[in-house]
């Protein structure tokens, strides 16, 4: 039986037309509350269009009116069997001081991990350097890393002119943009099955280890913690934070002993890694800004003492935030969509 | 195995297909947006060169962030306000949704823009561009970790069949028994193929116009064999006409014999 297409048409086209205006409506304005009156009438033209959608598939070879339906009902598909939470309005405060917070600690095994992977780094780092000083050139690829610590620590301590004057902002948006992009670049690395973010966190850790031991061995703990302390007790956390969400992303990716489908599990964690990466970048902010115009400054200008202290009370109050805040919160439930 | 549709079957029992964009379409729209992103850099550079007078270390801090948030921020932007669009996907029709057909969301569409970062390795795309191809979803590794596919959102529009069909004389309508058992033996899929060849007649060369309605004529002959004072001075065309109208619209009376 072939249908009689015209009056198929003229018949449906009422009904199409007006899904269409109430999905154009919805999908402007995704917060819109609707009055059950129109969630039912809503629901009952989906059902119409798809019934209209299986009639032309089975009694008529009509592709445009075929593909108009498809399209109508794979619209209004997405509205009603959406069963994830509604997106609400997007509070800056709540989910810096709890949302971030909280998912950092549902996923602390990640961050362990992470935590690992960078100390291992860091202790072949400094093994290396301990016992072959000339393998610098090798596991630190950057000019600045290269000199001697004492006589850089001499340099930088008889400095008469500020070396940063010009450019002190355009050095902190650069520290910024680089760290954030590297940072990014672990999390994505989590899709190599982790081996990517695996191999930059050890790296990272490499570096760091071979120049903490090269200013230890050279007997500039002092600089090194001063230099160091104010912007990497931020920096360092960030990257290691951006191998958590990485590795996240690697172990949702296996899901080893987990029966759930891989769809689902990536599903599962896409919100996290997204708070995570931005908790990252909102960090590197503050770290790029610390880096320019406070951890270039050495004795005289600055002492010591008060960059170490500085650094210290930073790491204080970065480890409280992570532990505590939003610990008393209950999480709201969830609201399913229409 | 890799198809160019994804079929989504609803709980009510519906079926229906979402085009999948190829690695090529989507590598021109990409394109696209990186001119986009160009341009918008050029203009910033302009507000910049005027900030330089005032203070060229805030304007170079200035540039750099903008860079950075521009050219990570703009797929972001674009995808979450116009619901999976581009201005590249924009211009060649294309749509990122959800793999199974849902609302798209915006934790989705961050991580499917970071992923970039590794998509782009090494260079234009290529390990983007080898996933999609291989994917059976054509998707690239943002696409698969954000659980989103990019479509064909062809522009959807009613066929107008008023002006093909309505108002002719149709003489295969004089033999109405003959009309019914035309409509009984006529497949949806044959139908739908005279229909279209009806609807998209103007796009032929003339000649491969004139063979093919020959070739549908004959066949549609074979099905019912209509009296010659109904077929007689009748060309292909107008009778691959009349047999479409006949099966597509049945509640006509038959025309008066002249």
């Amino acid at each position: 039986m072939i249908i009689d297409l015209q009056r198929f048409l003229a018949n449906g086209r009422p009904f199409w037309n007006e899904l269409e205006k109430l999905l154009d409506r919805m999908e402007a304005e995704p917060n819109l509350p609707m009055p059950l009156a129109q969630l039912q009438l809503f629901h009952q033209l989906y059902e119409r269009t798809a019934a209209d959608l299986a009639k032309i598939a089975t009694f008529a070879s009509e592709p445009e009116t075929r593909r108009y339906l498809e399209n109508l009902v794979a619209r209004a598909y997405g509205e009603i069997h959406e069963t994830r939470a509604i997106q609400r309005r997007f509070f800056p405060l709540e989910w810096f001081f709890t949302t971030l917070p909280q998912t950092f600690r549902r996923h602390i095994r990640a961050f362990y991990l992470s935590l690992a992977i960078t100390l291992a780094g860091c202790a072949f780092g400094g093994l290396a350097i301990s016992f072959d000083p000339d393998s610098k050139t090798v596991l630190m690829p950057f000019s600045h890393l290269q000199q001697d610590p004492a006589k850089r620590v001499a340099d930088e301590e008889k400095a008469t002119h500020d070396r940063l004057a010009d450019h002190k902002t355009t050095f902190s948006a650069e520290l910024m943009t680089h760290n954030t992009k590297v940072s990014v670049f672990t999390l994505a690395l989590g899709m190599t099955w982790g081996v990517g973010t695996t191999i930059m966190l050890f790296y990272n850790g490499v570096i760091l280890g071979a120049v903490a031991a090269d200013y230890i061995h050279a007997g500039q703990t002092k600089f090194l913690l001063g230099w160091l302390m104010p912007h990497g007790v931020i920096e360092i956390p960030a990257i290691l934070i951006a191998g958590q969400a990485g590795l996240l992303l690697a172990l949702a990716l296996i899901g080893r002993g987990n029966r759930v489908p891989l769809r689902a599990r990536l599903r599962e964690i896409s919100r996290d890694i997204v708070t995570l990466i931005f908790g990252v970048g909102l960090m590197l902010v503050w770290a790029g800004f610390i880096e320019a115009f406070l951890s270039q400054y050495h004795e005289p200008v600055i002492p010591y003492v008060a960059k170490i202290a500085f650094g210290v009370v930073e790491l204080i109050l970065l480890f409280l935030f992570y532990a505590k805040s939003g610990t008393g919160m209950v999480r709201k439930p969830k609201k399913s969509s229409a | 195995m890799k198809t160019s549709t994804l079929i989504i079957r609803t709980p009510e029992g519906i079926v229906f297909a979402q085009l999948l964009a190829g690695p090529v379409t989507r590598f021109f729209a990409w394109f696209i947006d990186q001119l986009c992103i160009q341009a918008a850099m050029t203009l910033v550079g302009f507000v910049i060169t005027l900030v330089m007078v005032i203070n060229s270390n805030f304007a170079m801090a200035f540039y750099v962030l903008a860079y950075f948030v521009v050219s990570i921020g703009y797929g972001i932007f674009f995808e979450w306000s116009w619901r999976g669009q581009t201005i590249g996907k924009r211009l060649f029709r294309l749509r990122v949704t959800d793999v199974e057909g849902m609302r798209l969301q915006f934790n989705q569409i961050v991580v499917r823009n970071l992923l970039r970062f590794v998509d782009a390795l090494p260079v234009l795309y290529l390990v983007g561009g080898l996933t999609c191809w291989l994917n059976s979803k054509s998707q690239r590794l943002g696409d698969i970790a954000a659980n989103t596919i990019v479509v064909h959102a062809p522009r959807i529009t009613e066929p107008d069949l008023d002006q093909l069909l309505a108002g002719k004389f149709n003489s295969l309508r004089q033999f109405p028994h003959l009309a019914a058992r035309l409509r009984q033996n006529v497949s949806a899929a044959e139908a739908g193929v005279a229909l279209q060849a009806l609807l998209r007649r103007d796009e032929f060369e003339p000649v491969a116009r004139v063979e093919l309605f020959t070739e549908l004529a004959a066949h549609f002959r074979t099905k019912v064999d209509f009296p010659a004072e109904a077929t007689d001075g009748v060309a292909d065309e107008q009778y691959l006409r009349n047999v479409v109208d006949v099966i597509y619209r049945m509640n006509i009376h038959p025309a008066p014999a002249s």
